[in-house]
């Protein structure tokens, strides 16, 4: 699509989100990147302005445009915080789109998202000989990625201390359908772990499903996990988003269950706010397709909202001896309001008494592709979670999204800090297990 | 676009990192919070130092480049758009330090670029108040609030920004440091020029060092809201507890349309029929508090409010301040442009001019919200309308010339504290004299004889 035309066309059709931007400034206060830079480009309010005037051909520089769009840790603290609502994210995730469309995406993009991402079975391959290889092969691979999800497949850049890869995706083993046919009373779940607990972090999976287990959950694991699209779309690749979303609809769309759990912050809300919010750009623009999409984004929770709104999980009155610090994944807190109940869980354990850092809510600076395009600002606004962390002295940072988890062991890696990085998910788990050791047989 | 030369000479000084003059860089500085037309600036600079500061203005002068300051760019007047494409604007949040928080001697000294929240926090660190609290606070600088004066809930019983200037250095148009006022309370070495400065919109000089007066925090505070069928009502309450010789620390005004407004947006349980809705809040020694709260009560059942509440702890005297931060935001999501405007009258008109703005409404057709500080008179009525609409927004013009009529008709005056920048220029000599415009031109003129300093706001050329 090389029509300035139709960009501008396609521009326009945003017009009413970037209207509602009464240019307050406000979230001039949350921008993660602003704090750092002061640039008006870098917070909200001159994004927005930057695409309304692309729109309305005052500025006619897309490839301008794009690279401020494109330096944004897309952490929604800006919309958040915004006083008139405008829908920050998906008006920016929607530019990108456009923009994208118009430009086209870069070669070494396109190989990845077309020929890997899209294409789970090739993807699986893949990460098996990166497992197996970790070193030469994915450097070259590094700078490919752009996202949150996908940083698994750039384990080693620069100086980052990275998780290394798992040698074969956890799905593969654990697939597992439902138990039988419906039974009165019993949760049916279909558990979706998400591209970074499926490949780097299994352990997570694995406490999940110890919990959905001693809760008597019906659990349902596909044999097969394509990515929820997020990497894809952050990059303006709406092809490539569209072909997951199918991919995975067709996966969930025969089964009968009454949830779909992630313990990732970014995949929940991409499947609840994003799925939703883009369904414009899906492969069909059928209204059956766009309610299927709605039913599931209806049906999809964080694990810790799970356990604790659905199945009742409280906090216990005695905390143990430990101390645990809860960092609040924007796409849990500003996406979702889900912020009280990872922190239950926590107290559901009784092994840890939690201590709140300064600003928990504070983004960790790891906005997926954000961090391999800038890391050194990454690791700036890093650092100030960092030393929250460290302040308050605790044994443990939980936070509930596999990518702030990685951003935080980076960090807390190079400060040398012996402070264990934890899903709340797992802190629950292993008080189960402690708790069956303890119970006289 | 600058000649190259020039803009090398900005980036020697400043740094090639913090001179920006991509276009689409120096797109993001056209604009600020007032609804008026973007300008786009011919370059953009943000120096790190002070220093840096003072040899840009000199440059932008010797070279007779048009410059204007800019904090966060949150004014309401249009102070911070660039009078023409060939504007320097020069940002100051990277001069962002507090130089000195003295407890023993109560002031602070501080870069114009820190932000009012965070100089309030760093202040209340050290067991000090800050009280200036523009409802921007979050975003804000100290030299923006300074240059337009801002004011903010605590007014009544606080003041303004202009209460706690005790002296500053500013830069002016040579890029020399002008000195005025001290760190002591009293100073009377000079010209008060400090004062000069407070609400000179960028005109007058470049602020580098701000000296702010620190007060003790009161230990006591109690919250509390009254509910009236009339405005009168509310009024004369307000009237009745001043004349009580009560002065709260905050005392705010809701209408009916901003009532619904918010408890739309927030379910908050807000008395939807209500004319009126009084938030008022009492600080000071825990005696004085309760006693005053007590009297305040008493004074709003008398004058015909039909509900008064106390907030019985901090959850709810949060829940109380909840309703009035929404104002605004309820407001603005209703349509996509909010004209927030501050056309003030004394106390005692705010009945008179509640009902003028809602005929004015009536007229224009207009959905207009009304809210704001009632023990100060500073009103915010804020029409809600969508600028792409042309023919509604000319009405949008022809309703705040109204307003502003009205205001100076009452012995008001055009702006609380937002400022007169290019929004309210036309309106000044109304409210002031031709001789107003014409010794402040050439004051102007003394100061900035090639008129580089934001030129064309506030009084014209
Ligand atoms: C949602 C919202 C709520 C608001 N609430 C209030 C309120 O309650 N009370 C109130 O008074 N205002 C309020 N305002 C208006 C605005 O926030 C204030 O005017 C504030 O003081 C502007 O600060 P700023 O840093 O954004 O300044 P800017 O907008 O960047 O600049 C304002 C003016 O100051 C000048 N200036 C800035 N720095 C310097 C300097 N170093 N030297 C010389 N001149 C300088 C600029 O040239 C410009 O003329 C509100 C605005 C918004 C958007
Ligand atoms: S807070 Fe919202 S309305 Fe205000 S400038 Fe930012 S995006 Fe626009
Ligand atoms: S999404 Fe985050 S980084 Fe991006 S503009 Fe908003 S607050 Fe800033």
């Amino acid at each position: 699509m090389a029509d300035i035309g139709k960009l501008v066309r396609l521009l326009k059709e945003l017009e009413e989100d970037l209207a509602s931007c009464t240019r307050c400034g406000m979230c001039q206060a949350v921008c993660p990147l602003y704090g750092q830079t002061g640039r008006e480009t870098d917070v909200a309010r001159g994004k927005l302005v930057l695409v309304e005037n692309l729109s309305r051909e005052i500025l006619d520089d897309p490839q301008a445009v794009k690279k401020r769009l494109d330096r944004c840790l897309l952490c929604g603290s800006c919309a958040a915080a915004c006083p008139g609502g405008v829908p920050v994210l998906e008006v920016f995730l929607k530019a990108r789109a456009v923009i994208t469309g118009y430009l086209g995406l870069s070669p070494v993009k396109r190989a990845i998202f077309r020929g890997f991402l899209s294409n789970p079975d090739r993807l699986d391959n893949l990460l098996k000989w990166m497992g197996r290889l970790q070193g030469p092969f994915t450097r070259s691979a590094n700078k490919i990625l752009g996202t949150s999800c996908a940083r698994f497949m750039s384990p080693v850049i620069g100086d980052r201390h990275f998780m290394p890869i798992a040698a074969a995706a956890w799905h593969t083993k654990a697939s597992r359908g439902f138990s039988g046919p419906r039974q009165d009373g019993r949760i049916r779940v279909v558990f979706y772990p998400g591209c970074l607990a499926d490949k780097i972090l299994p352990r997570l999976a694995d406490a999940a499903m110890e919990v959905f287990a001693f809760h008597d959950v019906d659990v349902f694991v596909a044999d097969k996990a394509p990515c929820c699209g997020i990497p894809a779309l952050s990059s303006g690749d709406v092809k490539t988003f569209s072909t997951l979303v199918k991919k995975n609809l067709n996966i969930w769309q025969p089964l009968d269950f009454d949830y779909l759990v992630t313990p990732c912050a970014t995949c929940t809300s991409t499947i609840v706010k994003l799925w939703p919010a883009m369904e414009d750009y899906l492969w069909d623009k059928s209204r059956k397709t766009k309610e299927q999409v709605r039913k599931i984004a209806a049906k999809t929770m964080d694990i810790s909202a799970f356990f604790v709104d659905i199945l009742g999980v409280e906090a216990l009155p005695d905390a143990g001896p430990e101390t645990v610090t809860y960092h609040d994944p924007c796409h849990l807190k500003k996406s979702l309001g889900v912020e009280k109940q990872p922190r239950s869980l926590l107290g559901a354990a009784g092994t840890c008494r939690l201590i709140e850092m300064k600003n928990a809510d504070q983004c960790c600076g790891m906005g997926g592709s954000f961090n391999l395009e800038h890391y050194e600002l990454s690791e700036k606004i890093g650092a100030k979670k960092r030393d929250a962390i460290l302040a308050t002295g605790a044994d443990t940072i939980a936070t509930g999204c596999p990518a702030c988890m990685l951003q935080i062991t980076d960090l807390l890696s190079h400060a040398k800090s012996r402070v264990t990085v934890q899903h709340p998910i797992e802190i629950y788990a292993r008080s189960l297990r402690e708790k069956q050791k303890e119970k006289p047989k | 676009m600058m000649n190259k030369n020039l803009v090398r000479q900005f980036e020697k000084i400043a740094g090639a990192g913090n001179v920006m003059g991509e276009e689409a860089d120096r797109h993001a500085y056209a604009y600020d919070s007032a609804v008026l037309d973007s300008v786009v600036p011919a370059l953009v600079v943000r120096p790190d130092t002070i220093e840096q500061l003072g040899r840009i203005v000199a440059l932008c002068n010797e070279n007779g480049t048009p410059l204007t300051v800019r904090g966060s760019g949150t004014n309401l007047s249009g102070g911070t758009i660039p009078t023409g494409t060939d504007a320097v604007v020069v940002v100051t949040n990277g001069l962002a330090r507090i130089l000195e928080i003295n407890p023993q001697d109560l002031y602070a000294v501080v870069e114009p670029g820190v932000i009012t929240a965070q100089f309030a926090a760093a202040a209340a660190e050290q067991g000090l108040f800050y009280p200036p609290d523009p409802g921007s606070q979050a975003v804000s600088t100290l030299g923006g609030n300074v240059a337009e004066n801002a004011g903010g809930l605590r007014g009544l019983k606080y003041g303004v920004t202009k209460d706690y200037v005790m002296g500053m250095e500013f830069f002016d148009v040579n890029g020399e440091i002008v000195k005025s006022g001290s760190r002591t309370v009293k100073c009377a070495t000079g010209f008060n020029l400090s004062d000069l400065m407070v609400g000179s919109e960028g005109l007058l000089g470049v602020f580098a060092r701000i000296i702010l007066k620190l007060i003790p925090p009161p230990k006591a505070s109690r919250a509390m809201t009254a509910v009236f069928a009339s405005v009168e009502q509310a009024s004369e309450a307000v009237a009745a507890i001043i004349a009580d010789r009560i002065v709260p620390c905050t005392l705010e005004f809701l209408d009916n349309f901003t009532i619904r407004t918010v408890e739309d947006f927030r379910h908050a349980g807000l008395p939807v029929d209500a004319e009126a809705l009084l938030l008022i809040e009492v600080d000071g020694h825990p005696a004085e508090v309760s006693e005053d709260a007590e009297k305040i009560q008493e004074i709003c059942r008398k004058n015909g409010a039909v509900q008064v509440r106390a907030a019985k702890n901090e959850a709810e005297k949060e829940l109380i301040w909840q309703a009035r931060r929404d104002a605004l935001p309820a407001l603005a999501r209703l349509k996509p442009t909010t004209v927030l405007e501050d056309a003030t009258v004394p106390r005692s008109r705010i009945p008179d001019m509640v009902k003028k703005i809602k005929e004015i409404g009536r007229i224009y057709n207009l959905d207009i919200g009304t809210f704001g500080h009632a023990g100060d008179g500073n009103l915010h009525p804020t029409i809600l309308t969508d600028r792409r609409d042309h023919k509604e927004f000319a009405r949008v013009e022809k309703a705040i010339d109204d307003i502003f009529d009205a205001a100076l008709a009452m012995g008001g005056t055009l702006s609380g504290e937002h400022g007169i920048g290019l929004a309210k220029r036309k309106y000044m000599e109304k409210e002031t004299s031709k001789g107003t415009i014409l010794y402040s031109r050439k004051l102007k003129q003394t100061f900035d004889p090639k008129n580089i300093l934001n030129p064309g706001k506030m009084i014209g050329d």
